[in-house]
């Protein structure tokens, strides 16, 4: 009988005392991984947002409900609507910056399947028809064992599609945002696939949206072959 | 990784053609190339590499050179996770486990890997990766003649101190366990000096363990100075010494994890305290560090009950330290019955004799420690004994100021400072009362309770001080813990170690 068994929290192994009440014993309840307190870390991003970047808006820094940073991105015709829409699970807090670290870079899959419900609320076949992994390159992806985009769209239960490679380059998050925006495309449609993207819509999925200069670099590619629409969704903003 | 079996190992990155690869975990016995005595070795990889057990991301050398040196005899590659039937095992951290264990699809070898959670912190372990070691000859010391002594030490042992060194000494001679059960406050680093001494004429290599990083901090100065003429490494997390290869090694009981057969004597300090008494991965990690034919000393002053119950019935070497250097009996503790104390804590009040017993203290100028055993209960405490003293602090592991706090109760700048067990050990305040409120707390274990009645009468200046556990019923760890102080001044009585 493993009903109320005790569990560890997925992140920071505290036990998780399980609750047990009439509720419990006669409903089914959604499982919980992480513990409380690690819970009430993660900030949800609500209030008022960019409606490009899914930043929380702050009125001194935005015109129509754009963010500064779009406001920017948009301006130029070359990336004025590559990118539909971003959006994002948590605010990238020191929390979630070491949740993250430690399932990116030390290399915890697991960790994957804390996000999976919250990313598939935001995921649709219907809506989209390819779900596309940010790629790493072959080097980096050896490096780390597996693709942490694609990490998240198979643990939150969808088919991730490898629409795009990349090149080898340096890391991004040792570049400024200068650096990142006039960055040489490092993006091409795989070579070894070829799918129907003509007139389709497309979700481009991410661990983390920084200056979203890589998910903009991305959508490029996709929508100068045809791409009618590109959207992005990461965890973090 | 995948390797190729042909018939030696071969990684696949450095194979030609495509051939039959594996798993590293696949293979039911890794072969061993025959050692080579010809084989010019890099001696950079020797030193890396000698007594560890790393991952290649770890070893700043190339596949190539790795695999020459592997081909030769000179390195070993071992499974990092094995699996025995339904079960798996992290070879470096030796969590069994199954809650600690998880899966992916791993880009390396191509197929699904199982990997081990629980060390993850110092690089992934997963069904195929290959931890590495060293079989060649160690680094050998340049030793500059063994006419001189190594140890430089102006200090006298007690008589006491005196006995336990000759143990230590014949037990690292003969490579078998022993157990220091010393008293706090009898001077246990100094009774290992000799020891150490003998070891490294011998031309061993000698690691002190312990499960706090303070500790290693504090140990290392004292080390270097009594061993000028030898190399000490100190691992920590986030320690620059981490690939230093040296005689002595001092770390804590988690960096070891990285060590494979390395010491000749293996001393580990407070076994008994957090993490290592819990944590069975550390426990691993001192067996795994340790050459199969090596010296073990265990330093403590409060061994577990099992260990106790080994020492009686002599299934366990043991020598006892009965008393301090200053020759003075341990304080014995006071229960003292104080009530529903929490009860009155939510009224704001203190129960009578707690109030007029530190009362009394703080009138005299006398500094007094004393101890909670939750936080909650010490912030509703706090404003009462600042009624008393305005100057009262306290203090707990999360306390971002801790150590400033420490530091103004040792220049005697605080009256009195309300702690979790985070001082029950380690700190020495030299002329101080201690009190327990809430004594009857599950986390009141009897060595946590020999360790606080410890804090007080250390200094040879001050060799008395007054210990009270304040409770609302008596437990057993308490009665246990005033019998062990009891029968340890008693044994010193007898053995002539104290004045009186």
């Amino acid at each position: 009988m493993t009903l109320f068994r005790e569990k560890n929290c997925l992140v920071c192994h505290a036990k998780i005392e399980p609750v047990v009440t009439w509720t419990s014993v006669f409903l089914y309840q959604k499982e919980t991984l992480i513990c409380d307190p690690c819970n009430n870390n993660l900030e949800r991003i609500s209030g008022e947002i960019c409606r490009a970047c899914y930043r929380p808006l702050d009125k001194q820094y935005s015109r129509n409900d754009l963010c500064l940073d779009c406001l920017r991105w948009e301006e130029e015709p070359e990336w004025q609507g590559v990118l539909m829409q971003n959006q994002s699970l948590y605010l990238y807090n020191d929390y979630l910056k070491e949740v993250i670290a430690k399932f990116k870079y030390r290399g915890d899959y697991l960790i994957a399947s804390v996000f999976a419900t919250e990313l598939a609320g935001k995921m649709s076949l219907g809506l989209f028809d390819w779900i596309v992994p940010i790629p790493l390159s072959q080097e980096r992806l050896y490096e780390r064992g597996f693709n942490q985009a694609e990490a998240l769209i198979v643990q939150a239960g969808f088919p991730a599609t490898h629409l795009l490679t990349r090149l080898h380059a340096e890391k991004q998050s040792k570049k400024s945002r200068k650096d990142r925006i006039h960055l040489p495309q490092v993006f091409q449609l795989n070579p070894n696939e070829s799918y129907p993207i003509e007139g389709s819509k497309i979700l481009l999925v991410d661990d983390i949206y920084t200056t979203g200069s890589t998910l903009r670099h991305a959508a490029k590619v996709l929508k100068a072959n045809g791409a009618r629409e590109v959207h992005s969704l990461t965890v973090a903003r | 990784m995948r390797f190729a079996l042909q018939p030696h190992l071969i990684p696949e990155p450095l194979l030609s053609t495509s051939q039959l690869t594996y798993k590293i975990s696949e293979i039911p016995t890794i072969p061993e190339p025959s050692f080579n005595p010809s084989f010019t070795f890099n001696p950079n990889l020797q030193r890396h590499l000698s007594g560890k057990q790393l991952l290649l991301e770890d070893l700043p050398f190339s596949l190539e050179e790795i695999q020459l040196h592997y081909q030769n005899g000179y390195i070993a590659y071992r499974p990092a996770l094995k699996k025995t039937l339904e079960k798996y095992e992290c070879m470096r951290c030796g969590t069994k486990d199954w809650q600690w264990f998880a899966s992916y699809p791993c880009s390396r070898c191509g197929e699904n890997c199982v990997y081990c959670r629980k060390c993850i912190m110092m690089g992934r372990i997963s069904s195929c990766t290959p931890l590495i070691c060293w079989l060649g000859p160690s680094p050998q010391e340049n030793d500059s003649g063994a006419s001189e002594p190594l140890l430089h030490w102006q200090g006298q042992l007690s008589q006491g101190q005196e006995e336990a060194s000759r143990h230590v000494v014949q037990a690292i001679s003969t490579s078998t366990e022993l157990l220091v059960w010393a008293v706090c406050g009898a001077g246990k680093t100094e009774v290992l000096f000799k020891g150490i001494e003998y070891a490294l004429t011998k031309g061993d290599r000698v690691c002190i363990a312990t499960p706090r990083t303070d500790v290693v901090l504090e140990l290392t100065p004292r080390i270097k100075a009594v061993f000028p003429g030898i190399e000490v490494a100190s691992l920590f997390g986030g320690s620059e010494d981490r690939h230093k290869y040296a005689a002595i090694t001092i770390s804590t009981t988690h960096q070891l994890q990285r060590f494979y057969h390395a010491f000749d004597t293996m001393i580990v300090d407070e076994v008994d305290a957090f993490p290592y008494s819990m944590d069975e991965s550390l426990q691993y990690a001192v067996q795994q560090a340790r050459k199969p034919h090596s010296a073990m000393i265990y330093l403590t002053a409060t061994p577990s009950q099992a260990w106790q119950r080994d020492c009686r019935v002599r299934k366990r070497q043991y020598v006892t330290i009965p008393a301090r250097y200053h020759r003075q009996p341990l304080p014995v503790p006071v229960f003292l019955w104080c009530g529903n104390w929490e009860k009155q804590l939510e009224r704001n009040t203190l129960p009578n004799n707690i109030n007029t017993w530190i009362d009394q203290r703080l009138k005299q100028g006398k500094q007094v420690l004393v101890f909670a055993p939750k936080i909650r209960l010490m912030e509703k405490m706090l404003p009462l004994f600042r009624q008393l003293h305005p100057k009262t602090e306290m203090v707990h592991a999360e306390d971002p100021i801790r150590k400033e706090k420490v530091g103004l109760m040792r220049n005697k700048e605080i009256p009195l400072l309300v702690t979790t067990t985070i001082l029950e050990r380690g700190v020495t305040f030299p002329n101080i009362d201690v009190a327990i409120i809430g004594t009857e707390d599950a986390i009141f274990t009897e060595s946590a309770l020999v360790q606080i009645a410890g804090r007080a009468g250390r200094s040879a200046q001050f060799p008395t001080g007054d210990v009270v556990f304040f409770h609302h019923g008596r437990t057993e760890a308490m009665v246990r813990a005033r019998k062990q102080i009891t029968t340890m001044n008693q044994q010193g009585l007898k053995r002539g170690l104290l004045d009186r």
